[in-house]
């Protein structure tokens, strides 16, 4: 099986504090991979280190094919990325947003307008082709935003907190969408607060402190702890973290 | 006690959304009252209104005897209040912002440390940092300490977990049965289904009218629907399976399993069945106790 990710021994350190520590773990095509961990922990930095974006202090590694430290900028230009905090422009028009994150991931004018017009269609969106983002239901925006950071077609698509403050039906019409992206072969790899969808992933891994503490599927993971739920397992092993958050 | 009386509140040009429909409800002194709907239901709408910082179009609602459009200053003064994006001032110092709020309301750190101290101590050795440089469950500490500097009788409280981990929404949620056991009235929103159990009363809210109100216990008891659980592997393949079958209703993943709402004519033998046919051979099929999110998924 191919490797879409594939570190060892990552660490960034911010002064004397090890904000992640020597993390080693691989991410296979096609997988839904669950970054777990408190709020603290370190998957923010770690996660910035995946995509490029920031230089580990030292570890080694590939993503999407390409050396974390030698070719970031390639990195960048070849994954997606989504999360709660950052998708859209609020100010701009569905067609505007899709536009111009096609347009930042070099795809041409000719591909962009066709894409547009089939991604619309799929969605069921192409009444909504003119309205100002800002005025979608959430639902809505996380559908096309989730959309649009798929749209070049990246081997890997990182989603960070994706569903926060999302009702339950809506994390569930969401999820299906990430299974679909999986099924085309896209690997997605996700953080969250919620211990359910922890269980939808194929495997997840629990940082503490900096270090990577557990990773197996859910199931294997409820066995080695013996807990009934992923949120006992994510319990056990938080109650070890000893610096705050 | 809070008493909220038709509410009702409409956006845009002449009025064509409506996000109140007229709500009623009661709250009494040291009780936490949740408020679950999907985004765009209304929540916020109802809580700035009740924080007296949106008005409605008509419909009133009292806290603890003060009209929230007629005696907004007093609302102002008794009520504490959370939004759900984070508003404090990101230049500011931990320590400075929550003197400013302190000092907005004529009091000091000191006179009510008590109230904070369970939360405030975890963010005290970052008291020089600016709330900006905060981590989200740090900033989330903050806000709530700021909410409570002046001993407010009602917290209003807008998502105050979203974005905030598991461990860390425990011990939120421990701190407001403390807060409650004092008297004060809590009002909350959640996304997080199992923060509804821990309510007293809840509301089911959907376009801007409330659905519902009960216990948490008293919801799960008019669940009318017949609820399966069913296991397997392969999850993502047999939630498609799932919906192909007649009988089944509606299905959704629920943790490591799916749930299913059947028609009165289910036969859990025919479904194994259906599913060996697919070749999902190894499923568990077993009747499921219906919870709080069962019964938001059935709305």
């Amino acid at each position: 099986m191919n490797k879409v990710i594939e570190v060892s021994g990552l660490t960034k350190k911010f002064g004397n504090f090890t904000a992640v520590d020597h993390i080693t773990f691989d991410v296979t095509e096609g997988e839904i991979f669950g970054f777990l961990g408190a709020n603290g922990a370190g998957k923010t930095t770690a996660m910035q280190m995946l995509c490029g974006i920031s230089m580990p202090t030292a570890g080694e590694g590939t993503v999407a094919g390409y050396d974390i430290i030698k070719q970031n900028e390639l990195i960048k230009r070849n994954i997606g990325y989504m999360s709660q905090k950052f998708s859209l422009y609020e100010d701009l028009k569905v067609w505007e947003n899709i536009r111009l994150f096609g347009g930042i991931y070099g795809l041409s004018e000719k591909i962009i307008t066709e894409k547009t017009d089939a991604l619309l269609k799929r969605l069921d969106f192409e009444q909504e082709r003119d309205t100002m983002v800002k005025y979608l239901p959430l639902g809505w925006k996380q559908k096309l935003a989730f959309s649009v950071a798929i749209f070049h077609e990246p081997k890997i698509v990182f989603l960070d907190e994706p569903t926060g403050g999302v009702d339950p039906a809506m994390r569930r019409q969401f999820w299906e969408m990430i299974y679909e992206a999986a099924d085309q072969g896209i690997t997605v790899f996700v953080t969250t607060h919620y211990m359910d969808e922890a269980e939808y992933c194929n495997r997840v891994s629990v940082m503490v402190d900096g270090r990577i503490d557990a990773l197996d599927s859910p199931a294997a993971l409820r066995h080695q702890f013996k807990a009934d739920s992923m949120d006992e397992v994510f319990r056990q092993l938080a109650r070890k973290a000893e610096r705050g958050d | 006690m809070i008493e909220v009386n038709k509410l009702y509140k409409s956006y845009g040009k002449q009025g064509k959304i409506n996000a109140l429909n007229g709500i009623s409800f009661t709250v009494d002194e040291g009780e936490i009252f949740g408020v679950i709907g999907p985004d765009g239901a209304g929540k916020s709408s109802l809580f700035r209104i009740m924080a007296s910082l949106l008005l409605p179009d008509s419909g009133t609602a009292v806290m603890n005897g003060y009209d929230a459009v007629k005696d907004y200053r007093k609302v102002r003064q008794i009520i504490g209040y959370m939004p759900g994006r984070f508003s404090l001032y990101q230049d500011l110092s931990v320590e400075e912002n929550l003197t400013f709020f302190a000092t907005l309301f004529n009091t000091t750190i000191e006179e009510n440390y008590y109230l904070i101290k369970d939360i405030y101590q975890q963010i005290e050795p970052f008291k020089k940092r600016r709330a900006g440089a905060l981590s989200g469950g740090m900033k989330q500490k903050l806000a709530l300490s700021c909410a409570l500097i002046h001993k407010p009788e009602i917290l209003i409280l807008d998502e105050p977990t979203t974005g905030v981990d598991p461990v860390s929404r425990k011990e939120f949620w421990d701190m407001l049965g403390r807060l409650k056991e004092q008297g004060i009235i809590i009002l909350v929103s959640t996304a997080y289904m199992d923060e509804a159990s821990r309510c007293d009363r809840i509301a089911l809210i959907r376009e801007g009218e409330f659905i519902a109100t009960n216990t948490p216990r008293g919801i799960i008891d008019n669940y009318r629907e017949i609820l399966w659980s069913v296991e397997g592997t392969r999850m993502s393949a047999l939630l498609t399976a799932l919906r192909g079958y007649p009988e089944v209703k509606t299905s959704f993943a629920f943790g490591d399993k799916h749930h299913i709402t059947v028609d009165e004519s289910f036969q859990s033998d025919g479904l194994r069945h259906f599913l060996a046919n697919k070749g999902f051979h190894d499923v568990r099929v077993e009747l499921a106790k219906p919870t709080v999110e069962d019964c938001f998924m059935a709305m």
